[in-house]
């Protein structure tokens, strides 16, 4: 089957939609031929994106080369079968090339997350509380400073947080991970995940505030 | 940076923050309105809360908008 067989079958766009929406959709939808050109139009404006959001995100991935390229044509290729299994849903809330660029920022943060295991820069389960003080630029030279807010933060932890919530704040803030993938090294989701540390931030803040570490105001509205 | 200042930055929680799946449903229509000069924030404040704390999500957001800008260019 090729993308795009699951969405032929003559979709006819919103009424409402931009003409080059319309004509994305109606080129993705259409007869064999028409839908060919479209695939190959969409496939090559999605490599273009991946390339560029790779090249963006450069400095904080530990990737070169030909992995790099192998990267964005992986991206490229997945994001236009999500894509294709879902233009029947596409209703203009933006234009369509926006709308299919997020599929394929979606796919390189996927890919990046997994990747990140192909060569972890730190073992998981290095549990060191010293490292907390640099994660919030405490220099080495306020050492009773550093030793009082690593002491404060890691009994608010033992005492506050539930074993997965207590997991997750140790990987992501003392371990470094990024949370997509710690997502996928623990089976989870980018959502599941943020819920489990905003949880796990809330509990945190509120124990410090109440032991007089922080001051006690609700969350501030920025 | 105080540390104690960067860990309340960091421990603080926004009530309106709407989470991942949410603001990454409608990351393109909150990117194309914030490309346009659009109050994007102004009219989705739980997704703007949601970014300003979600480190991936925001990465997103701004590939994203680098995307459509370098489009309209």
């Amino acid at each position: 089957m090729m993308p795009g067989d699951a969405a032929a079958g003559g979709i006819t766009p919103p009424a409402d939609l931009d003409a080059d929406s319309a004509t994305w959709v109606r080129s993705l939808t259409g007869p064999a031929e028409q839908r060919e050109a479209g695939l190959a139009r969409l496939h090559a404006m999605l490599l273009r994106i991946a390339h560029s959001e790779l090249r963006r995100r450069s400095g904080q991935l530990r990737i070169t080369g030909p992995e790099l390229d192998d990267l964005a044509y992986q991206a490229a290729a997945d994001a236009l079968l999500a894509i294709m299994a879902k233009v029947g849903q596409f209703r203009g809330e933006s234009r369509f090339t926006t709308w299919a660029y997020k599929f394929v920022i979606f796919e390189v943060s996927a890919k990046a997350g997994r990747h990140f295991w192909v060569n972890p820069p730190v073992p998981m389960d290095a549990e060191d509380w010293d490292r907390l003080p640099d994660r919030f630029g405490l220099e080495p030279a306020r050492e009773a400073e550093r030793r009082e807010l690593a002491g404060a933060v890691r009994r608010a932890v033992d005492e506050q947080l539930t074993p997965r919530q207590r997991q997750v704040f140790v990987a992501i803030v003392l371990d470094g991970v990024p949370l997509d993938a710690l997502a996928v090294k623990l089976g989870s989701t980018r959502n599941a995940i943020y819920k489990t540390m905003f949880d796990a931030r809330r509990k945190l803040r509120a124990a410090l505030a109440a032991n007089g570490y922080l001051d006690d105001q609700t969350s501030r509205r920025t | 940076m105080n540390g104690w200042s960067a860990l309340d930055r960091f421990l603080r929680t926004d009530p309106r923050d709407v989470g991942c799946a949410e603001a990454m449903d409608l990351l393109h229509v909150y990117a194309e309105l914030a490309a346009a000069g659009a109050a994007a924030a102004e009219r989705y404040p739980g997704i703007a809360a949601h970014l300003r704390a979600c480190g991936p999500c925001g990465e997103d957001f701004d590939g994203l908008l680098a995307a459509v800008r370098g489009a309209a260019d």
